[in-house]
């Protein structure tokens, strides 16, 4: 089920299916269609949040990924 | 490559994205053999240093981290023209690697490995990948790999042999990425034109869409144009593909060298920041450790900075008889120079203190956690989490906090955080409130009022640089915002010679940068305040026309000083500029207090001794009866709860700091954002003050 990155559940493994007006910076850093995220944490006032992306940990603000679309992978 | 007589030389870069441990590479490669390397316009540092190995001198370049070969801002730009060799050719590029976070860094090997230079892998952090297979990795990549665990010094000799032999015979490595067929060939044909320096140029004209500069023929731009919509057609533009095509060949590298287990580190690091970014405990550790950091800023930095001034105080002391046969060549020396010199100087212990917690900080990588918990808090207004700690360090003094904005790598967030940081009330701001909270507060409303006015004074600051953020990202900065993106490297223990060399690094920098420039007005404000130079005769003659009352109270020496002060040309300006701040509800001798601690507001206790006729260094009791006993011409007392409030409004935001100026402009370099800071927190002191007289002159 396609879903948003704003509505990624903590803990579940999820494949980016676009990228949208996300900046150039994030696909450098690994984030490409067809890689498999999971949302590690979400900082104590609700933002940023803590991903796993390619066996590393990437932080970034839910604003400015607010264009990914992601679905879980079962 | 280059060579002078008798002697071999050499220049290579290092190269990597950020926290893969290259500085500590550099730093053990280099030692302390280092300098720094400053580019007009961009406030990036590139440090550069060098080595001798079996008769050739190899000169090291410290290249920023960089996540890609596209420079998102200035600074990036200027990194990558330093490691492009635009500047200085560069005759081999040591990547530094990180096995903990491998696709990444092969993301990056892949762009550099296009500029057609030899290259050499130095892998770092491979006790968190013990299994690696290095000579499949080797195999891969076509270069040498070399596995170092820098802060221990191991494989560094192995790293400077492989250096040596590829020098002598370089390898350019030549990398199948499995780029489409059709981006291959398109590339293949732009190549035979002969018109790109390097393969990853051509990829950014074809892939990029970035524009081939005016001296580019005619024909490959036509080819160029003609094969970019060919790909497109093809449905095969795009910089998405440029970086999915290589994510996916360093994804397969990764799955043929690295076993497939999760590391033990990751999860050690996993239970440390279930901890330290818990919603709770995370918060707490947080506001204890910043707790820790200013109260040392504030507490340890003391003594030193006491036994600087009571050093020169001593040099003064020891170089005064000299110059006796001179009285102005006399105090141009003790008040101007030695006087600005030690004013430098007094700074170094809390910049070197602040810096030592930050290398600290992160060198364990706590810092991105911090940024982390802090985000949202600064994030609306246009800053971000690592503007927490240059502004917290602020608190204690603005210009370790100005030069701490440089862990923020956002251009924009970074002159932002600059430029409200001085609005921080900064310790020397004490002195004033203390002053006059005792004399109009505290008798008559009480300590706790007194208290809690203290605090309103503190908060101030805070509570307007917010909303000047906010504007200043609306209208005043341009340029684009990068993206608030940080990695979270694994914790580990700082490297101790890391923190020393980033400490020695800071403490230079200031000298040399603001350090000239806060000199330089220190003796033009002495020569303000010592020109003209009124006559001892004069001052005695004004001295005998007053009332025997007055003549009491106060010494001849005193009252020249007083003399002095009130007819240089920094007093005239107080004068004439006193009408100005009659609305604050300032008289002459409050506004002359207030123009002579523009150059530092730590003097402005003094100036008003002076200016009240009590003398340098008297008693601050005296000083706080005349401030209470003053009257004004009509015989109504000078000071009340209203004027009194105003001026610590003024001083709690006003730019009155020479070097805060300076630290700015060797920050920003430049002296547009310096002169601004000083201009908008004038303009704001100036307005917040007189809102605050005209609300409170009515309150008895």
């Amino acid at each position: 089920m396609p879903l948003s990155f704003q509505d990624l559940p903590v803990g579940r493994d999820a494949r980016i299916n676009e990228l949208g007006n996300a900046s150039d910076r994030l696909h450098e850093l690994g984030l490409t269609p067809g890689t498999i995220i999971r949302l590690v944490r979400v900082a104590p006032f609700g933002d940023p949040v803590e991903i796993e992306v390619r066996g590393a940990r990437l932080c970034l603000r839910r604003s400015e990924a607010s264009g990914i679309r992601v679905s879980l992978v079962e | 490559m280059s060579t002078t007589i008798g002697q071999k030389t050499a220049r290579i870069a290092l190269v990597g994205k950020p926290n893969v441990g290259k500085s500590t590479l550099f730093n053990a490669l280099t030692g302390s053999n280092q300098k720094i390397g400053n580019y007009p316009g961009v406030t990036v540092e590139i440090a550069k240093g060098s080595y001798c190995v079996q008769g050739r001198v190899v000169e090291c370049i410290d290249v920023p981290g960089l996540y890609s070969l596209r420079a998102m801002s200035e600074d990036e730009s200027v990194a990558l023209r330093v490691l492009q060799g635009g500047d200085e050719p560069v005759d081999l590029y040591v990547i530094v690697m990180d096995a903990g976070s491998m696709e990444r860094c092969l993301f990056l090997y892949s762009q550099v490995a296009e500029l057609g230079k030899p290259i050499i892998v130095a892998l770092t952090m491979t006790d968190v990948a013990p299994n690696l297979d290095l000579e499949a990795l080797a195999a891969r990549l076509g270069v040498p790999v070399v596995p170092v665990v820098a802060h221990k010094n191991e494989g560094l000799k192995e790293l400077q042999d492989t250096i040596e032999r590829t020098l002598e015979s370089p390898v350019v490595p030549d990398i199948e990425l499995g780029f489409p067929e059709r981006v291959r060939l398109a590339i293949q044909r732009l190549v035979e034109f002969k018109q790109a320096p390097n393969i990853h140029t051509l990829r950014l004209w074809l892939l990029r869409e970035e524009e081939p500069p005016r001296h580019i023929s005619d024909d490959f731009r036509a080819a160029l144009t003609e094969l970019r919509e060919d790909l497109l057609g093809a449905n095969l533009s795009g910089k998405v593909l440029d970086s999915q095509t290589r994510y996916a060949w360093a994804a397969s590298v990764r799955k043929q060298v690295e076993p497939a287990t999760t590391s033990p580190m990751q999860s050690r690091t996993d239970r440390i920041d279930r901890i330290l970014t818990h919603r709770v405990w995370g918060l707490l550790i947080f506001a204890a450790l910043m707790y820790l950091v200013f109260q040392s800023i504030y507490t340890l930095a003391t003594p030193l900075m006491d036994g600087i001034e009571t050093a020169m105080g001593a040099l003064s002391d020891g170089v005064s008889p000299l110059l006796a046969g001179s009285p102005l060549v006399h105090d141009l020396v003790i008040d101007g120079v030695i006087g600005g010199v030690g004013g430098v100087l007094v700074f170094l212990p809390q910049i070197m203190i602040l810096f030592f917690f930050i290398a600290v900080l992160e060198g364990t990588g706590y810092l991105a956690r911090a940024a982390f918990l802090m985000d949202r808090l600064l994030g609306w207004c246009g800053l971000n989490g690592r503007a927490f700690i240059p502004l917290l360090s602020s608190y204690a003094c603005a210009i370790p906090g100005v030069m701490a904005a440089r862990v923020m790598p956002d251009p924009k967030a970074r002159l932002a955080t600059i430029l409200v940081a001085p609005l921080m009330s900064c310790s020397a701001r004490l002195p004033v409130y203390v002053l006059l909270i005792g004399v109009f507060i505290e008798p008559k409303y009480g300590t706790a009022v007194a208290g809690l006015t203290l605090f309103i004074m503190h908060l101030l600051g805070l509570a307007v640089a917010v909303p000047v953020a906010w504007i200043l990202n609306r209208g005043v900065l341009k340029g684009p915002r990068l993206p608030f993106l940080l990695e979270f490297p694994r914790y580990q223990w700082p490297r101790w010679r890391d923190v020393l060399a980033t400490m020695g690094n800071k403490a230079k920098t200031f000298v040399t940068t603001a350090g000239t420039v806060i000199l330089a007005m220190t003796i033009l404000i002495w020569a303000a305040l010592y020109f003209p130079q009124s006559s001892s005769s004069d001052a005695q003659a004004a001295f005998s026309r007053l009332s025997t009352q007055q003549q009491e109270v106060t010494s001849l020496e005193t009252f020249e000083a007083q003399y002095q002060l009130e007819q240089s040309f920094l007093g005239r300006f107080g004068r004439a500029v006193a009408p100005a701040f009659e609305p604050a509800g300032f008289d002459w001798r409050l506004t002359t207090s207030l123009v002579a601690a523009f150059p530092a507001r730590e003097v402005v206790v003094g100036a008003m001794s002076v200016i009240f006729g009590m003398g340098e260094g008297e008693d601050s009791k005296e000083l706080r009866t005349a401030l209470a006993t003053a009257t004004r011409p009509d015989g109504t007392p000078l000071m009340n709860l209203g004027n009194a409030l105003s001026m610590m409004v003024f001083f709690a935001l006003c730019c009155q700091c020479l070097t805060t100026v300076a630290t700015i402009q060797a920050e920003t370099k430049s002296a547009k954002w310096a002169w601004f800071a000083f201009g908008y927190m004038t303009v704001l002191a100036y307005l917040f003050a007189i809102v605050t007289y005209q609300l409170f002159r009515g309150v008895a």
